[in-house]
């Protein structure tokens, strides 16, 4: 019934149909969100900050608060300076935060507003401090408006002051609360002194207390973002949502950057234990070691159930890139890697890790979910990986479905829970798993019903 | 534990200019509530922007295409957001953008817009036949002439190309929904139609169905439907929807202009009807079957009501007694919407003591100040902070609102239940009433709630 989508691909070149991407100030809100006590503001219309706050509340079911200048027919033509000004001077009031966090629109970006201008002239008290980063609608998508607003914190807030702190500045990009808290595991077991930035575990994973604060107890503390002017470097997981962030401490401070792929894979996993390793000094602990051995062992004893297996995966470019490495580690096919943000590095590092493990797969940035149909069509997969949207297509062409990306607003518990590290790898072994076997039990004769597989 | 004592916010914190959006209705006369202005500047609303407003209520016209004329987020927010069902096409849970880019912005956007109308009449088959097209802030700003392409488009393609300038910034929510009605009005055109005997329902969406069972009661009195508006509407039935001899409107709000209009251009009087509690709906059935001849048709009417009520009734009543003399927090979009709901919750014994709109008149705070139980407060524009701040001093036992309340009420330990969108059952007619009171009654006697205001260190 849901199913409208043509086998026979014509051209497009104007009109999308089912984005596989939002717009930049969803990005720079969800980042913003992961800094304590800051509230993130739009500088734009007001159903703007609806529309983030409500796709966020969907797919954390958590509060996202977030303040907006809340533009007139007056504001579009005269500027938003007066608009922005009451607001700031509103929001210090009304909700007391201890930062701002602005970005624009593709409205305020439009008319032109000068928001550094705007800020300098704006009431700000003691000790308060106001951040903002360009976030265009009509450029990029949500993963550059989240890099972004992560590197705009660094830009205003992050200094030198020659005292080597010895810690990592680790930016995990645009992932769960249930992949920061790995990192953060992963960071501890190894010993590493760290800042992470955005941090939104105790934001949108907040317990429930009975004890609602527009602030959770959460987020990256404001002094160590100006602190991480004296790590000992930065690590960006996700070059997409998290590159910007190192090359701007990088050019503030001359930290060192080190820009490596989500760590989603047996692979890029080693890789980034072996950077922290050689970085700190610290030996990889016992700990790490023997999830690791039990990664491998899962994958031995299940390797039958992935091998040969067809994948269409779609979502952000990062978590794409990860996904990929993965699936080929597992001998699967990732036969369409399609992300909505545009990107021209996208496709080349997809085919490039595709090439190298001699699979022949299909990459494509910019892209829509309508182009992902047609092609499923076409050259039909055994399996798709992706947010909500998915779902459409996995009814219509009565594939199994694994659930992950953002957002993700028809299950729950999905963002306590890791794709990150050994342990997320653990839990998609899971997911895929028990999806094609569900599926192949789904379909089989009584006869054919096996009780050990 | 009862619920904390340390609050972030206190009175003196509530903004001045916010203060006369709140009253308190006391036993005697309460004063007016300041409405219908713009949100301040920094305040976190609930509110959304003309172009939602607009979508919301052309949405569920299943076979039209609605393209958003725009940059990538207006379309990813509002694709098959909201519960509409369909019987017909499932069209329109696809979502369309133009994808708007920065060098579109540039030298504008109507190359772009009239190759993406080409491009879908080019992907199926058969051809839509009604193409809404949503310009968004940015095209507001840099005037593309949507309405030029459009009448281009219509005569190439012979189709139906609706305009819609819905850019944010040109008003509020209302703005939108009267540019819809607007829309609507050019689809149904201007030529005379012949008179035939029979309603269009105005103003239901058809969330969880709720549309079919209402046709279906006015099946049984004897009525005929014309046209549904827009709840599971198509575009050949809408056109005929000048023919009908009564609009009969659900959600005034949205429907305002539409349903003057039609009264104006057509001459079909509207009748404001509520299917929501055992009041209202016999109000409203024994209103439409006397609106289209009395005598027979209000016996009918009347032995329906008695019916759905003997049916209904003991279900409700077992209900009701877990529910009686609980308190409730009522935040939603439309005043309509919460005056139906108060009404309701009363019917259910449970006390409204906390009541906000984003968008309502001051006719409507009026109905809902006489409609509220004494020291209810009443808010206009709710925002997070004040539906903390009286959630903490009412305690109310239940939380009616839209998925913005939700993550709030819940996290404050306060059972919630959804009447917008993020629902899949009907909520309205004699059947919802059912599916709503269960609702109450499974959130507020789940067992998550003894531990949701507790710490295991108190």
């Amino acid at each position: 019934m849901l199913d409208h989508t043509p086998k026979e691909i014509k051209e497009r070149k104007a009109v999308v149909i089912n984005p596989a991407k939002t717009c930049q100030p969803l990005g720079a809100t969800y980042a913003a969100l992961g800094i304590h006590r800051c509230l993130p503001h739009s500088h734009g219309s007001q159903g703007c900050q609806m529309y983030f706050r409500g796709h966020l509340n969907r797919h954390f079911r958590e509060p996202a608060e977030a303040s907006t200048s809340s533009f007139t027919e007056g504001a579009s033509v005269f500027g938003g300076m007066a608009n922005l000004k009451t607001a700031i001077n509103n929001v210090f009031h009304i909700y007391d935060p201890d930062m701002i966090a602005i970005h624009t629109t593709c409205l305020s970006e439009t008319i032109g507003d000068d928001l550094p201008t705007i800020i300098r002239s704006s009431e700000k008290p003691e000790g308060k401090y106001i951040i903002h980063a360009n976030t265009p609608s009509y450029v990029g998508s949500h993963i550059l408006g989240f890099a972004n607003m992560t590197a705009a914190a660094i830009r205003y807030l992050s200094a030198k002051t020659g005292a080597p702190n010895g810690k990592i500045l680790l930016v995990p990009g645009f992932v769960n609360p249930g992949d920061m808290r790995e990192i953060k595991r992963i960071m501890k077991a190894m010993g590493v002194d760290y800042t992470m930035l955005p941090d939104t575990t105790g934001v949108m994973d907040a317990p429930l207390t009975g004890n609602y604060h527009i602030f959770p107890d959460g987020g990256t503390r404001i002094e160590d973002i100006i602190d991480a002017g004296n790590c000992l470097a930065t690590v960006a997981l996700g070059q997409f949502a998290s590159g910007a962030a190192a090359r701007e401490l990088e050019n503030r401070c001359g930290v060192a950057p080190h820009i490596m792929d989500t760590p989603m894979s047996i692979d890029v996993m080693d890789d980034f234990l072996m950077l922290l390793s050689r970085l700190t000094g610290r030996e990889i602990p016992a700990e790490l070691e023997e999830e690791r051995g039990q990664i491998i062992d899962i994958m031995a004893d299940l390797h039958q159930h992935y091998f040969g297996k067809r994948v269409a995966l779609f979502g952000d470019p990062d978590i794409m890139i990860g996904l990929t490495g993965f699936l080929l580690e597992l001998g699967m096919i990732p036969a369409f890697v399609l992300t909505g943000s545009p990107s021209n590095d996208f496709e080349k590092r997809v085919n490039a890790l595709l090439a190298k493990a001699g699979v022949a797969g299909r990459a494509k940035a910019a892209g829509d979910l309508f182009a992902l149909h047609q092609w499923i069509k076409n050259e039909p997969v055994d399996l798709l990986i992706g947010n909500t949207y998915g779902k459409y297509i996995a009814r219509a062409e009565d594939i199994p479905f694994v659930r992950v990306g953002f957002p993700i607003m028809d299950r729950g518990v999905h963002s306590y829970q890791p794709v990150v590290g050994y342990r997320g790898l653990m839990r998609l072994l899971e997911l895929m798993g028990n999806a094609l076997l569900e599926r192949q039990e789904r379909d089989a004769k009584d006869e054919d019903i096996e009780l050990i597989m | 534990m009862e619920g904390p004592a340390e609050s972030l916010f206190d009175v003196r914190d509530i903004l001045e200019e916010r203060k006369s959006h709140i009253m308190i209705k006391d036993s005697g006369c309460g004063g007016g509530i300041r409405c219908e202005k713009e949100t301040i500047a920094g305040s976190i609303s609930q509110r959304a922007c003309v172009y939602c407003g607009a979508r919301v209520v052309l949405n569920p016209i299943t076979d039209a295409v609605h393209l958003v004329h725009g940059p990538i987020g207006c379309a990813s927010y509002t694709w098959d957001l909201r519960g509409s069902l369909t019987s017909g096409s499932s069209l329109f849970r696809n979502s369309f953008s133009t994808d708007l880019r920065e060098k579109d912005v540039i030298f504008g956007g109507e190359k772009k817009l009239a190759a993406a109308i080409d491009e879908i009449v080019a992907q199926y088959t058969p051809t839509p036949r009604l193409v809404f097209v949503y310009a968004t802030c940015v095209v507001g700003v840099i005037g593309d002439d949507i309405e030029a392409v459009c009448r281009k488009k219509e005569a190439q393609h012979g189709i139906r190309v609706i305009p819609v300038k819905s850019s944010g910034f040109v008003g509020a929510k209302p703005m939108g929904y009267k540019l819809a009605c607007a829309a609507l009005l050019e689809l149904m055109g201007d030529a005379p139609r012949e008179k035939r005997p029979g309603v269009n329902i105005l103003g239901d969406y058809n969330h969880g169905g709720e549309i079919w069972i209402i046709e279906g009661y006015l099946r049984k009195i004897g009525v005929e439907v014309v046209a549904r508006v827009t709840g599971d509407a198509s575009c050949e039935r809408l056109m005929q929807a000048p023919s009908a001899t009564l609009n009969i409107v659900e959600c005034s709000g949205s429907m305002a202009y539409l349903s003057q209009q039609m009264e104006k251009r057509f001459g079909i009087p509207a009748l404001k009807v509520r299917f929501i509690g055992f009041n209202d709906i016999k109000t409203s059935l024994v209103q439409i079957a006397e609106r289209l001849g009395g005598g027979a048709l209000v016996e009918k009417a009347l032995a329906l009501v008695a019916a759905e009520e003997a049916h209904v009734g003991p279900i409700i009543a077992e209900y009701r007694a877990r529910l009686v003399g609980k308190t409730a927090a009522v935040c939603v979009g439309g005043a309509y919407k919460a005056i139906a709901m108060i009404r309701l919750l009363k019917e259910f014994g449970v006390r409204p003591v906390l009541i906000g709109t984003q968008h309502g008149s001051a006719e409507d705070y009026a109905i809902i100040r006489d409609f509220s139980v004494d020291g209810a407060v009443i808010i206009n524009d709710t925002s997070p902070s004040e539906i903390e701040k009286y959630v903490r001093e009412y305690k109310p036992d239940l939380f009616v609102g839209n998925v913005k309340e939700r993550t709030l009420a819940l996290k404050m330990g306060v059972p919630f239940v959804d009447f917008n969108h993020d629902r899949k059952y009907p909520l309205t007619t004699y059947e919802g009433m059912i599916n709503f009171i269960k609702e109450l009654d499974v959130t507020s006697n789940s067992p998550v709630w003894k531990w949701a205001r507790t710490e295991l260190t108190e």
